[in-house]
Parts: structure tokens; C-alpha cells; sequence
């Protein structure tokens, strides 16, 4: 598989899963409008996954939803940081915080990509993304006080960092306010964490169900 | 077989001024910006469609709509979707803005000052479609679409759907 390929995959897996995580609030977030803010988000982070896996089908000779629900848990190259089942707000608040931050030095890099259609897409995210980094911003400086808030930022700080790929670490922390020498220990991609097994066999438990259906 | 006649441009253009949005129907698909261009070579209709939000999920029901809408006046569509930055919320006609709003939505701030910032969206710089106070305050930046915030109106005292500038 080509390093073009490698990429996309990873970032839209990125997106699937988390995607997929943020949509297990619905119904049950701790507010209405959090019930209809985090629906809204698993929706875009899907649809952003979908329209990179597009990309990646072309050169791959597939579709996307064969990409999204036929491979194998191990195949997938999403990060730890968005594996991971996290019930419990403040750690769900740390973790869209510190998607946020480590996506957005990755969608910046891909806008300056050479890569026309690459870039392209990358600057399509980015608008739709505002809105997320917003959403996370306000709850961050909400909460920025709070203890379990950041004692949340501080145990998922070294899956975030994993999220990127070396060269990107040191911009990550900038933004973050985390001293370089935080950057040693990652959770890196390529490590899968239990949570993934569990949560795939739910999330392609219908397309298995009938394999080749239209649905 | 099937004998493909040819049309011009405008017919074409004219044919797609009929497609309501599937979510918003006071707004023709052309309102809305997300033609980019329509390419005529006799009988072929080449026409680039550009989405909205990518999680919109409109979308394919937006790009078969454009497909039936060419097959109708006789010619064989080509519909390519561009994902790419090329449609923002500035590309909604003044016709689609004007038609918005007297359907009870806010229309999109434009882009000029860049990407939106919370103190924006605080601010008190949105109008009620109902009433026209600006005294209006942010309820949630998401909404029943990926591309509405919800508003509250303190003047006439009931929520707004606002478009998301992007």
C-alpha cells in the first residue's frame, strides 16, 4: 500500500471510530444540547471519513464501505486515543479537546500538501472543523479548572500524542502548553487497545450479517 | 436504443432551478451555490456539484436529483462531485438569502472576516428572521443539520435555526 493510501486510512479511520464514540452520547449526554452537539459531530467526523476513504478507493480499486466495515480490527490504522470507551464526561471533553488540537496540525500540514486533491479535502474539513474546535474550546475553558478535567488532559496526553506523526509532536505540545520533554512517552498508532475489538463487532455486526447485501 | 438529444447550457441551467433542497426546499439547489459549472457537448451534461457539508446526508439524494433532472430533458448526465474548499456559504445567491429568511432561517453570516470565533458567535450580530432584533443569543453552536446552529430570540422570545458560516 502506497504512503498516500497509508495516510488517508489513517486519518479517516481516525474520524470513523471517534465518530463512533462521540455518537454513543446520543440520547444519554448529561444535557440536550450536548445530546444534540455530540450527534452533529459523530455525523461530520463520519462524513469527513467517508468522502477520505473515497480518496483512498480510487487508488485501492474498493469503495468506502468496504473500507469502513470489511477489513479485519487489526487491519484498521486508527489511534489509540479515539479506541478508547470512555463513558464518563470529563475524560470524553479531554479527549474531544486533544482530537481537536493534534487534528488541526494535521489538517494544516495536509492544506499544504502538493497533493491537489489532498490538500483540497483537507481545506473542506478544516472549515467543518471550526465549529468542532469551538465546541471544544468552550468546554475546555469551562472546565479548565476542574481537577477531573485535568487530571483527564494529563492520562490521555500520551495517546494524543500518538495521534501524530513525529515531526508534528512539537507543534502539538506548543499548542497544548506541554513541555517537549512530555513528548517520550506515546501511545502509537498501530497499537490497537481491546475497547477496538469490542466496539468493531458492533459497528459491522449488520453488514457481516448479510455479507454483499444492498442495503 | 435510446436517441440523447441536445440541449444548451441554459436549458440545463434552467432544469436545475427547479431541484428544491431535499432539507430546505424554499432553496433551489442552485440558490444554494453548489453547481459549479454545467459543461454542454451535444447531448453529454457535464455538471460539477460541490457539497455542502460532507456529513450532509442530502447529499446523494442532491446528486440523483441533478441526474433525473438531465435524463428528463433527454440528455446524459455526467455529475462530478468536487470535495474540495470550493463551495462556502458566500456562494448562496442574495435570491436563496432573501428566501431563507422568510422561511424562519437566519442566513449565514459571509466569510469576510474568516473562520467564525466563539466571541463571533456570542456576539449579538445575528438577527431574528421573525422579528429583526439583533438581541439574540447563542444556544448551541449544532443543530437538527450539520449546517444550523440553534439562536434564541430575546426580543420575540423563541428559538431560530441560524446557517453556519463556513
Amino acid at each position: 500500500m502506497s504512503a498516500r493510501a497509508q495516510l488517508l486510512l489513517s486519518v479517516a479511520d481516525d474520524e470513523l471510530i471517534l465518530g463512533w464514540r462521540d455518537s454513543e452520547w446520543t440520547g444519554i449526554a448529561p444535557t440536550l444540547e450536548e445530546d444534540v452537539a455530540f450527534s452533529s459531530i459523530a455525523q461530520n467526523e463520519i462524513g469527513h471519513a467517508r468522502a477520505l476513504y473515497e480518496l483512498a478507493a480510487v487508488e485501492l480499486g474498493t469503495d468506502a464501505d468496504a473500507l469502513a466495515f470489511d477489513r479485519a480490527p487489526e487491519e484498521y490504522r486508527c489511534a489509540p486515543l479515539v479506541e478508547l470507551h470512555l463513558l464518563e464526561w470529563a475524560h470524553t471533553i479531554a479527549r474531544r479537546y486533544l482530537y481537536e488540537e493534534a487534528d488541526r496540525v494535521r489538517i494544516e500540514a495536509l492544506m499544504r500538501s502538493d497533493d491537489a486533491e489532498l490538500a483540497g479535502l483537507a481545506a473542506k474539513i478544516d472549515r467543518e472543523e471550526t465549529y468542532h474546535r469551538l465546541h471544544a474550546e468552550m468546554w475546555a475553558a469551562r472546565l479548565r479548572d476542574e481537577p477531573r478535567f485535568r487530571d483527564a488532559v494529563e492520562e490521555l496526553w500520551p495517546y494524543a500524542v500518538g495521534m501524530l506523526e513525529p515531526e508534528l509532536r512539537p507543534e502539538l505540545a506548543r499548542r497544548v502548553g506541554k513541555p517537549s520533554n512530555s513528548l517520550l512517552q506515546a501511545h502509537e498508532r498501530g497499537e490497537h487497545t481491546p475497547e477496538l475489538q469490542e466496539l468493531w463487532n458492533e459497528m459491522t455486526e449488520v453488514r457481516r450479517s448479510v455479507p454483499g447485501a444492498q442495503w | 436504443m435510446v436517441i440523447k438529444t441536445a440541449v444548451t447550457a441554459e436549458q440545463v441551467w434552467a432544469a436545475l432551478e427547479e431541484i428544491p433542497d431535499p432539507e430546505i426546499p424554499v432553496i433551489s439547489l442552485v440558490d444554494l451555490g453548489v453547481i459549479r459549472d454545467v459543461a454542454v457537448d451535444g447531448a453529454q451534461v457535464r455538471i460539477e456539484f460541490t457539497p455542502t457539508f460532507l456529513g450532509c446526508p442530502a447529499l446523494e439524494v442532491m446528486k440523483r436529483a441533478l441526474q433525473v433532472k438531465v435524463t428528463e430533458l433527454g440528455a446524459d448526465p455526467d455529475v462530478a462531485v468536487i470535495q474540495d474548499d470550493s463551495w462556502s456559504t458566500d456562494r448562496i445567491t442574495a435570491a436563496g438569502r432573501e428566501k431563507l429568511r422568510e422561511a424562519g432561517f437566519a442566513p449565514p453570516a459571509p466569510r469576510a472576516a474568516g473562520a467564525t470565533t466563539l466571541v463571533q458567535l456570542q456576539s449579538k450580530a445575528f438577527r431574528c428572521p421573525y422579528c429583526g432584533s439583533t438581541e439574540t443569543k447563542l444556544e448551541n453552536i449544532f443543530g437538527p443539520t450539520p449546517c444550523r446552529s440553534i439562536r434564541w430570540c430575546e426580543s420575540c422570545r423563541q428559538p431560530f435555526e441560524q446557517f453556519k458560516t463556513i
